[in-house]
């Protein structure tokens, strides 16, 4: 890697932005608008030489994060010594002061002067035209296993823990000792699926590197210090890679006992600080006690905490355990639901060095195809204003979540077709019927919802599902085969929010026993926020529908996501149960109801449209 | 090619896909294919074997020069997977790509409903009736062309973030990489050996 490092460090072509963060972004595939923070280091990393000085007079000591805490820092520090940029950085929380009388001592020692107190956040704008996420993995922390009795017992350590007592960059330089006593080890025990393949701490997937992790530590230590034993104890041994089963025979020919079963309990001996573990090895079904000097726990790898803000600057969503969701789980692994975005390495799911590094390859050459190409096409499915029909109001500009319609009192709004991306709530929320949807105009829609409830509407539950979440949901329940009643009629609409009032009530005109609103999941909107609308107009309904003797249940709003194969299939099974419960009076008494408000509003806005769209190039 | 103009009558063309036996084996096809022969302005239905392979795609074709159809309805798969595909191919007979609907008779109807024939057609016949009542309103429309910027930024500097960095970079794209930490690397960093070489992570 570090050769990889120090070419990223030094490439004409890469503007490398280190303690950086996303904050924003804006735009679409192609054209993306980033702001980005650069937080205030307090060192000059292009003047900074690395000397050391500054932290040899810095008094404060803090836990080292590089050394997992089993070594220390100071205040200001280089994270690593090979690091690329290779530079220190000044943590101002842990510093005493940069004032003369708090201390100041570090900017007196830099001989390069490239220490500065006064350094402030910086704001960054770049434009670009796509988006490689690569936002990678958190470790899974054992504390809340209690059993296991990591942090209870010091000689319970975790696998990332491991890996700095084993290296020569690390706190003991590559002697591996035990916590408590500082002796090497002799007995060393691990445990895997620690954090993986459990579903009662709500993490059921495979972590997919922890088998082999292990059998590489085991090789390691035989290597390294030949009397010692390894035993590992676990569900079953995942080595399916080029080599891998290659390296699990050596483990094994190395003398390293595997023992099919995970602890129940660890117990640490008072005196010895030895760990005592009771197993029921499953293979000979008796329960077996060991005694270990040290105990590796083998810690699964969960979805990085900032997961969900990278989300929502990009609108991504996740899949159940918590990854990012591809387009496709096939054949678009790479490609974000958002056009232009792409995912590298472990945030799409988990995976090792390798495989982070041939999906990095796959994003980067999807995303060079996208910016060889130098344009590109985007849907139509962008909405436009009739003026004649329009009054001036403004509400379409006001719930536009991209601020793509611009509009001053008293002057008609102008739709920027270039930012508006087809969510459709504009043309939705307009009253006054002056606003049409390219391709999901209110009259296709509306005919769609008759034809649909022609014949024996009774028997039939009437869906909206947003293309992006809950239609994808209903096709990840096809995907994996889920039933569910056939009673359902699926209209898609690009967003829940373009369900305009009108179509949910001509639904119920038309005979519905049940409609069913569904959309992604109330902050993972595709279309930012739109969804918002969404609420608001389902609110407004059910009070309209009690308001004329309509059972408001009869209208139900669900979030569903892409990835929830299996709620979509419950949702049906649900809204089945409350369609037998609609009687064919109840049905009669609503389409009534609903007769005697007038409908010409649509009726001229549908000869508008058809006027407009003839007279459109 | 130059597009068709689309003015006068409708003349709509269905084409119900048995995608082999995954949606002929759970919903009668041939029942749906004649029930869509009946639906107003529908001018021709054919079932096909697999729609979106090079014959199924060449009797769509085929059918839009014969019959001059000028809305297409395809009953096949989610649009979510092949609606680009159906898209090109009215393209290449001639009409504007918008004047093409798909019915979902697979993964929303098909795959879910095993074993409830007669609910399955019962369902697919609403589809159908469904997209061929929506194609009736579709009007031609033109896709905007946008220039794109050529730089990508990639976010997160571990291995992967790196390796994406550099093959953009490598390939004469302007990189912005940003890495939330001081210095770049991940978490691979902080390991030792790595499988299956066991040699060094940095």
């Amino acid at each position: 890697m570090g050769p990889k490092a120090i070419d990223v460090g030094r490439h004409p072509n890469i503007e490398l932005l280190t303690y950086s963060e996303v904050e924003a972004v804006s735009g679409y595939v192609g054209n993306f608008s980033v702001k980005i923070r650069k937080k205030a280091r307090y060192v000059d990393p292009e003047v900074c030489n690395s000397c050391n000085e500054c932290a040899k007079v810095c008094p404060v000591v803090k836990p080292d994060e590089y050394q997992m805490g089993l070594g220390s820092r100071k205040a200001i520090y280089i994270p690593y010594p090979q690091a690329v940029p290779c530079s220190y950085i000044l943590n101002m929380d842990d510093c005493l002061g940069t004032t003369p009388i708090a201390c100041g001592k570090c900017a007196d020692v830099c001989e390069q002067e490239c220490i500065d107190y006064d350094d402030r956040d910086e704001i960054i704008e770049r434009d670009v035209g796509a988006v490689i996420v690569a936002i990678g993995l958190d470790v899974y922390d054992p504390t809340e296993l209690d059993d296991y009795g990591y942090t209870r017992f010091e000689n319970v350590i975790t696998s990332m823990e491991f890996e700095r007592l084993i290296c020569a960059g690390g706190p003991t330089a590559g002697h591996f000792i035990r916590p408590t006593d500082r002796e090497r080890p002799k007995r060393i025990g691990f445990v895997q699926c620690v954090g993986s393949r459990n579903a009662a701490i709500g993490r059921p997937y495979c972590s997919n590197i922890c088998c082999m992790n292990t059998i590489k530590d085991t090789l390691l230590l035989a290597d390294h210090y030949p009397d010692l034993t390894n035993t590992v104890f676990y569900q079953d041994i995942r080595a399916f890679g080029k080599s891998f089963e290659d390296m699990f025979q050596r483990s094994k020919e190395a003398g390293t006992r595997y023992i099919r079963g995970l602890p129940g309990d660890i117990e640490e001996d008072p005196l010895t600080r030895n760990l005592l573990v009771t197993v029921e090895n499953t293979t000979t079904g008796k329960l077996e006690r060991h005694e270990f000097d040290m105990l590796v726990l083998s810690v699964g790898v969960i979805p990085p905490k900032d997961l969900a803000k990278i989300s929502g600057l990009l609108t991504l969503s996740k899949t159940s355990d918590g990854f990012f969701l591809e387009s496709h789980p096939k054949l678009k692994p790479i490609d974000a639901p958002t056009r232009g975005v792409y995912f590298a390495g472990f945030c799409e799911s988990p995976k090792d060095i390798k495989d982070s590094v041939c999906q990095a390859g796959a994003a980067a050459s999807r995303s060079g195809a996208l910016l060889n190409a130098g344009q590109i096409t985007v849907e139509a499915i962008t909405s436009y204003i009739i003026e004649d029909a329009c009054t001036k109001c403004g509400a379409c500009a006001s719930v536009c979540p991209y601020g793509a319609i611009i509009w001053e009192k008293g002057q008609f709004p102008v739709v920027v077709e270039a930012a508006c991306a087809g969510c459709g709530c504009c043309g939705a929320t307009c009253k006054s019927n002056a606003i049409v949807m390219r391709h999901f105009t209110d009259e296709q829609l509306i005919a769609q919802i008759r034809a649909i409830l022609a014949d024996k509407p009774e028997d039939k539950v009437f869906v909206f599902a947003c293309n992006w979440c809950s239609y994808a949901g209903g096709d990840m329940a096809g995907i994996s085969r889920i039933h569910y009643p056939s009673t359902n009629r699926v209209v898609r609409t690009m967003c829940s929010a373009r369900v305009s009032e009108d179509m949910v009530l001509e639904a119920f005109r038309c005979g519905a026993p049940i409609v069913l609103v569904s959309g992604c999941h109330y902050a993972d909107c595709h279309y930012i926020n739109a969804n918002r609308q969404t609420v608001k107009r389902v609110q407004r309904l059910w009070n309209k529908l009690d308001r004329l003797g309509i059972r408001p249940e009869r209208l139900q709003l669900e979030w569903i996501s892409a990835a929830e194969g299996q709620k979509f299939a419950k949702v049906m099974v649900q809204v089945e149960e409350l369609r037998k419960k609609v009687t064919k009076e109840e049905i009669e008494q609503t389409i009534k109801a609903l007769q005697e408000k007038p409908k010409k509003q649509r009726k001229a806005k549908s000869a508008k449209q058809t006027e407009a769209s003839v007279s459109t190039p | 090619m130059s597009e068709r103009q689309v003015d006068g009558d409708l003349r709509i063309g269905v084409f119900v896909c048995d995608c082999g036996l995954n949606i002929a084996g759970a919903v009668d096809c041939a029942a749906v294919s004649e029930y869509a022969e009946t639906l107003p302005d529908v001018v021709c239905a054919v079932r096909n074997k697999y729609t979106c392979a090079d014959p199924g795609q060449n009797e769509i074709k085929n059918a839009i020069r014969e019959h001059r159809l000028n809305r297409v309805v395809i009953a096949s798969c989610t649009p979510r997977q092949h609606e680009p595909t159906f898209r090109q191919c009215v393209l290449e007979a001639g009409l504007n790509p918008y004047l093409m609907e798909m019915a979902n008779l697979r993964e929303h109807c098909s795959w879910v409903h095993p074993g409830d024939w007669d609910g399955a057609t019962a369902k697919a016949k609403d589809l159908v009736a469904g997209a061929v009542a929506r194609a009736r309103f579709l009007e031609p429309q033109v896709e905007m062309t946008v220039p794109v910027t050529k730089a990508a930024l990639v976010i997160g500097g571990g291995v992967a973030g790196m390796e994406a960095a550099l093959e953009l970079a490598d390939a004469g794209h302007k990189v912005v990489l940003v890495e939330k930490e001081a210095s770049i690397g991940g978490i691979m960093a902080q390991l030792d050996k790595t499988y299956p070489t066991m040699d060094c992570s940095i």
